[in-house]
Order: C-alpha cells, then sequence, then structure tokens
C-alpha cells in the first residue's frame, strides 16, 4: 500500500515537475509553431524534369534544395524549411516539388524575389592593407569580448556570427566580374596528380569559360592582382580563393578548391543551368499574416483551457472522487504532451493542435469506461480498492481495442495525408498512446492509493466512489 | 440509472432505427448529390486574398477598383469587423501584385492578413489523397475489428463486426456532410481533418459497445447460460449507454467551447466534429448494435 501511494505521489511530482519546466522554459525554448500560427510564407515550386535524365533526377533535385536553402540562409530568416517532395497520387505521372516554408516572412513579394534570384557567381579581390588590418583589429575587439580560454570550444548563442560574417566578408572588394559573363563551366582534373594509394589520382578542377567581355575583365582583374588572392564566390560564399601567379588572358579561369568529385559535378550543373539547376515554377503559395497566427493562438489556448475546465466540472460533479482524479490524471497527461511537443519537437498547426484536443477526448473516455466499470462492481458489493482493480481490468479490452482502432486511423492518415493532415494524425495518434498510459496507470495508481483494500466501504467511501445526482 | 432498464426497445424497435438512419443517409446523400460541394480552393486550385483595412472601404468601392483592374470573376465578401476576403481563379505572380494593388484603395490603410494560391494539380492531389485515406481507413478497420472479434464467431462471424462498423462510419459522415452542405460550408483542408477525427470517434464509440456484446457472449458460453443475441446486444447497449451519452457530453462541451471562443479558423472544423460527435453517439447506440441483431440467421436468432 505504502509503494503504491508513493508512485501515486511520483506521478503527481513528475506532472508538477513538467508543469513547471514547460512553463519556465517558454523563454529559451518556446513551443514550436507551425506557419498557420507564427505567421509566414509557404511556398510550392514544381520542378521541371522533362529535359534531366530520370537517372539524375534525385541528385538534380538535391542541388535545387540546397542552392535554395543556402539563398535563405543567407538572408537570416529563421528556421526555414526546405524540402522536396515526389507527387505522383492525383497528378498526371509523377511531380517534383519543392516546398520552402519561411516563418515570420509574411510579405509574399520578398519570399518569392528571395527564391526567384538568379544564383550569383561573383570574384572579388583583395582589400587594402589598411583595410585587411582594420578588420583584424574589428575581429580582435569582437573575440576579446568573450571570455574564454584558447582551444576552448565556443557556443554559437555566445557569438555574434553575423558580426563575424560581414567583417569578413569586407576582406574582399567587388569587381566587375560576375557569372553574368560566364559561357560554360567544365569539370576537368587537373593533369598534375597526387600520388595517392599508388595510383595517380587527379584532382577536380572546374573550368570556367568566359565570353569576350568577360574574358577581357578578368585579364585586368588578374593583372592587377598577381601574388594577391582572387575570391571566387558562389550565392555570396566564398568557394576558392586561388592566389594569381600572373595575368591571365583568354578568358580562361580554373577554380581549384578542396572539394570532392561530387561537389565539383553539382557546382558546374548549378553554374551550367544559369540560375537553378532545374526550372522551377511556383504552383501554390500560401502567406499568413502575423496577426491572424497570433490571434488563432490566443484563441485556441483561450478555448482549451476554456474546455479542460468544464470537462473537470461535469467529471468532478458526476463522478465525485474517481472524477477530481481523473481530472488530475487529465493534467498530467497534458504536461507529458506538452513536454513531448516542446522536447521532441513537433510542430504545432491548428489541425495538430485539434488531434491533441480529441485525444483529450479520447483520455476522458478511457476514464469514463473505468469508471463506469467501478460503479458496477461496487454495486456487486466489492471494497473501494477491489472495485477499482476488477474495473480497470474489465475496462482494459475495451480501451485497448477502441484505441488501437484509432491508432490504426492516425497511421494511415499520417501515410497518405498531406502535410497539414499528417500533423493532425501525428498529434492524434501520440496523444492517444500516451492517454492509455495515464488512463490506465496514472488514473489506476491515483485510485488505489486512496482506496480501502478490506471489508466494506465506508458509507462515506461509497459516496465518493459512487457518481451520479440519483444516489 | 433510468436508462439502463428501457435500452431494449432499441433492440425491439430495431427496424425502426434502422429506418430512421437509412433515410437520413439516403437524404444526406440527396442533399450532397443535388446542392454538391463547396470545394475550397485548396481542391480545385485558385487564389484567395483576405485583407484587412484601419478603414473599411465600401464593398462596391473594392469591386469597382478590383473591375477596372481587369479582375471581373472574382468573389468579394466582408471579413470579419474590418476587411475582405477576395476569391479569383488560380492567377499568376504578376496577376497577385496587380490584385493586392487594386485592393490597396486610397484613404485607407491595408493589410495582408492571409493569400492563399493553390496550383490546379495541388488541389486535385489533395481531393485524391483524402479520398485514399478515407478508403484505406475503412479497410484497417474492417481487418481490425475482424481480428479484434476473431474469437467471437458465434452467433455472427467476426468479418460482419467490422463491416457493420464501417456501415456506422459511412453512416456518420454521410449525414454530417448533408447537414454541412445544406448550411453551406465550404470544404477546406480542416473540413476533412474533421471528417477523419469523425471516423476516429466513430469507431471507438462503436468498439466499446462491440466489446461488451464480446464479454457477454463469451461470459455466457462460460456459464453455459443461453440467451437469445438480441438479448445480449440489448443488454450490451445497456451497460454502455452511460458511457457513451457522458463521452459525447464531455466532447461536446470541449468542442461547443472551441466553436464560440476558438479561432475564426477551426470553426467550420469544430461545427463538422459537433455533428459528427452527436451522429457518432447515436449511431453507436441505435445502429451499429441493431444492425447486428439483424445480420443474425433467423433460426440463430430463435434459439434459446
Amino acid at each position: 500500500m505504502l509503494k503504491i501511494r508513493l508512485i501515486a505521489f511520483a506521478f503527481i511530482a513528475l506532472g508538477i515537475f513538467l508543469g513547471g519546466y514547460i512553463y519556465q522554459s517558454q523563454d529559451t525554448q518556446p513551443f514550436k509553431l507551425g506557419l498557420d500560427l507564427s505567421g509566414g510564407s509557404y511556398l510550392v515550386y514544381r520542378a521541371d524534369i522533362s529535359d534531366i535524365d530520370e537517372s539524375e533526377v534525385s541528385d538534380s533535385m538535391d542541388a535545387l534544395r540546397d542552392t535554395i536553402e543556402r539563398r535563405i540562409n543567407a538572408f537570416g530568416i529563421a528556421e526555414p524549411n526546405v524540402n522536396t517532395e515526389k507527387h505522383s497520387l492525383g497528378v498526371d505521372g509523377s511531380e517534383q516539388r519543392l516546398v520552402v516554408e519561411l516563418p515570420g516572412v509574411t510579405d509574399l513579394d520578398d519570399a518569392v524575389e528571395l527564391i526567384g534570384q538568379t544564383p550569383l557567381l561573383e570574384f572579388k579581390s583583395e582589400a587594402s592593407p589598411e583595410e585587411q588590418n582594420r578588420i583584424d583589429e574589428e575581429l580582435q575587439e569582437l573575440i576579446s569580448t568573450l571570455s574564454v580560454e584558447e582551444g576552448e570550444l565556443v557556443s554559437t548563442q555566445d557569438v555574434d556570427i553575423n558580426a563575424i560574417m560581414a567583417l569578413e566578408s569586407q576582406r574582399y572588394v567587388s569587381s566587375p566580374l560576375t557569372g553574368k559573363y560566364l559561357e560554360k563551366a567544365q569539370l576537368q582534373f587537373s593533369q598534375a596528380g597526387v600520388q595517392f594509394g599508388g595510383s595517380l589520382q587527379s584532382q577536380p578542377i572546374i573550368a570556367l569559360s568566359f565570353d569576350r567581355e568577360g574574358a577581357q575583365l578578368f585579364e585586368e582583374l588578374t593583372r592587377d592582382n598577381v601574388g594577391k588572392t582572387i575570391a571566387i564566390l558562389l550565392d555570396g560564399i566564398v568557394v576558392s580563393a586561388p592566389v594569381v601567379n600572373q595575368s591571365i588572358s583568354g578568358g580562361q579561369a580554373i577554380i581549384e578548391g578542396a572539394f570532392t568529385i561530387d561537389e565539383a559535378k553539382e557546382t558546374v550543373g548549378r553554374l551550367n543551368s544559369g540560375a537553378l539547376p532545374i526550372p522551377i515554377e511556383l504552383i501554390s503559395t500560401n502567406t499568413i499574416g502575423p496577426t491572424l497566427g497570433q490571434d488563432a493562438v490566443n484563441a485556441g489556448v483561450f478555448a482549451g483551457v476554456l474546455g479542460l475546465i468544464l470537462v473537470g466540472i461535469v467529471l468532478i460533479l458526476w463522478y465525485r472522487l474517481p472524477g477530481l482524479i481523473a481530472v488530475i490524471a487529465l493534467g498530467i497527461y497534458t504536461t507529458i504532451m506538452l513536454w513531448m511537443f516542446k522536447s521532441i519537437p513537433i510542430t504545432l498547426t491548428s489541425a495538430g493542435i485539434t488531434g491533441f484536443i480529441i485525444s483529450i477526448g479520447i483520455a476522458v473516455d478511457a476514464n469514463i469506461l473505468i469508471f463506469e466499470r467501478m460503479k458496477e462492481e461496487l454495486k456487486k458489493g466489492a471494497s473501494s480498492y477491489a472495485a477499482v482493480e476488477l474495473g480497470f481490468k474489465r475496462a482494459w479490452a475495451s480501451i485497448r481495442d477502441a484505441n488501437i482502432s484509432s491508432i490504426i486511423s492516425a497511421v494511415f492518415l499520417f501515410w497518405f495525408g498531406t502535410a497539414l493532415i499528417k500533423g493532425f494524425a501525428l498529434t492524434f495518434g501520440l496523444g492517444i498512446l500516451i492517454s492509455m498510459f495515464t488512463a490506465v496507470t496514472i488514473t489506476r495508481f491515483l485510485l488505489l492509493s486512496l482506496a480501502k483494500k478490506k471489508g466494506k466501504s465506508s458509507k462515506f467511501m461509497r459516496f465518493l466512489y459512487h457518481s451520479g445526482f440519483n444516489k | 440509472m433510468v436508462l439502463t432498464n428501457s435500452h431494449m426497445f432499441i433492440t425491439k424497435y430495431r427496424k425502426w432505427f434502422i429506418s430512421f438512419s437509412a433515410v437520413l443517409v439516403l437524404i444526406g446523400g440527396i442533399v450532397i448529390g443535388a446542392i454538391g460541394l463547396d470545394y475550397g480552393i485548396e481542391f480545385t486550385g485558385g487564389s484567395v486574398l483576405e485583407v484587412s483595412y484601419e478603414q473599411k472601404p465600401e464593398i462596391d468601392i473594392v469591386k469597382t477598383s478590383l473591375s477596372e483592374a481587369g479582375f471581373e470573376n472574382v468573389l468579394v465578401q466582408p471579413f470579419g469587423d474590418d476587411g475582405y476576403v477576395v476569391k479569383t481563379q488560380t492567377i499568376s505572380e504578376e496577376d497577385r501584385k496587380a490584385l493586392v494593388s487594386s485592393m490597396n484603395i486610397a484613404g485607407s490603410e491595408m493589410s495582408i492578413e492571409r493569400y492563399n494560391s493553390i496550383g490546379p494539380s495541388v488541389g486535385r492531389e489533395l481531393r485524391t489523397k483524402s479520398l485514399y485515406a478515407l478508403i484505406a481507413v475503412s479497410l484497417g478497420i474492417i481487418l481490425f475489428v475482424a481480428y479484434a472479434f476473431r474469437k467471437v464467431t458465434y452467433p455472427i462471424s467476426s468479418w460482419k463486426y467490422g463491416i457493420v462498423a464501417v456501415i456506422a462510419l459511412l453512416h456518420d459522415i454521410i449525414i454530417p456532410i448533408g447537414i454541412l452542405t445544406l448550411l453551406g460550408t465550404e470544404v477546406d483542408t480542416l473540413y476533412v481533418v474533421g471528417l477523419l477525427s469523425i471516423l476516429g470517434l466513430s469507431v471507438n464509440d462503436t468498439i466499446v459497445v462491440f466489446d461488451r456484446i464480446r464479454e457477454s457472449l463469451s461470459d455466457n458460453k462460460e456459464k453455459n447460460k443461453k440467451e437469445s443475441f438480441t438479448k445480449t446486444v440489448g443488454n450490451a447497449i445497456g451497460q454502455t449507454i452511460t458511457r457513451s451519452i457522458f463521452t459525447s457530453l464531455t466532447l461536446l462541451v470541449v468542442l461547443l467551447a472551441l466553436y464560440f471562443r476558438g479561432p475564426a479558423a477551426t470553426q467550420t472544423l469544430s461545427l463538422v466534429l459537433l455533428l459528427g460527435t452527436l451522429v457518432g453517439t447515436y449511431s453507436s447506440i441505435f445502429l451499429a448494435s441493431p444492425l447486428l441483431t439483424m445480420l443474425v440467421g433467423k433460426k440463430k436468432k430463435e434459439l434459446k
């Protein structure tokens, strides 16, 4: 009996602890809200793969995703989500899509432009020595504000990465030569191979050919920078910064970087297709303004809390002590679910929250099933302890089968559903799994810890364990 | 409870209850067929623009401004207290900009609350996927119920429990859809999510009653007690009716809170679920179990 009471106490402690944690961590680790609740843009592109060999489709799609992702990251949007999807249901043949989620970007013009820009190939020359010194000093200043020992790892939260990046990018100044003058890019292998495991291993290099105007610009650029480095930037990021040995005419440049054959191949592909590896076409957009999402969250939380309080009142009025315990178990259930939403983390959308609310309904149902059975046993004259045990035992088959069928629904919905339906199926399915545990285990231990083991229960106990207004 | 003793009328007058449900389903089907579902742009493809104004202009001004910009075939409706919602066919990026700027009526600050544009192929796909999901869930449920009741083969085979569960499920979906169609509710994704939740709840409800029948049947077998199947079913309904009513009552409480005080976006969803819960509870008591007794052959039924 002591053991049961200890376990019951532990469950309540767990609930309080989780509740406290969820409340405390709201600043550092808030719930992950979907675009429909947080506001943002959701763009769906169809990739035109008609000109691409079937075997290269998935590589091209990955390259497409990486390009877009890099571009979005360069704009500093928090937690963007870029995915490729293959669709074969309800469309002719199959369709390759690129889905871009941009939280917080509520201006569609910005979002579309962000993606629509062609990738940038840039050549930059070194800034003046004075400038380099200034950058060094500023960098030193920035880093000195940190109190860390040498060699210690620094968390990205402590350092202003953007400031450092901004400074670093000033080391090079723009030149007129850009990807606009690029005629074509080619994958080659350096003739001077390196000895590797007994065989000659050649290094992949990217050969760029410029048009006439570009050739001239390149010649000027190299002539002015002999002995210095020239940075080659793709989408704003330095991919290679070779030292110029002599002035180069003829419009042929080579990017020699520490890349693998695959990386080199990908880069060549990206450069040659001009903009993106695959032409894309915007087929769906969804933008939710910031106030709309916030209103939905506020109203949803209010309705959810109101609903829970009303259910609690109904349960306590009708089922008395077991009702009160069901309310406590539901409270623990809610904290476990919220904790899981945070720690997994699960992105909450309005559909997902609905799934959660329905799962609360099913959790209540499990309790009601148990209490009805308990009541029957009490009527037969069982002690309150035995009634609790028997009630659980008898209700278990119903709870199990009913919940398994709901879980089957959730699995199929998750399997076939679109993103929105998936969100619903996930919280619904997870909710049922957890509610089976809380209804059966937590409610049971709480009830047992209060029940009387032997003999007929006192009148008061019988009143507490009974239900309804009639008796 | 008062209800426990008066439940036998359900199996006694089962023909009436089953006919009543059949008529409702039929009417629902006719309503759906005649009026047709009002698919939202998520399913058909198209664009929706929702804007709000500091000072809401008259609807005629908005319409004039739109037609001047060349948007003839658009639907403009007031939205909330201070905004309008505009629905068009799928439009290009340039048209979207034109649409937004034509909604920007001089003298009133405008902000875009929501813009949603769905290509026709995306819409088609969503429709197909929803249908597939519905079929897959139904098949999954028949198989599971048949498996869960595999030891119960007398007096009716376990398959029939699954089939009855699915009939109840269709009933629970068609009637709410019929009512919603009469109300002119637009079918959007959350509407579909609502229907899918009804699936889960409907089966949940039905299985609880079936489980009670299963338990009584095996109890009777152990005690070698002869009881007509109709009586067993009637008892099972009586034993679970309090629970059925209570569970749906608690759900209704939550849903009513969600409907009246919840976000505007989920209002349709709460309505779908409200109707589904009511019809689902009704069918688990008045349709599914009586149907089971109907499926028993005459001879077996008379066996006492």
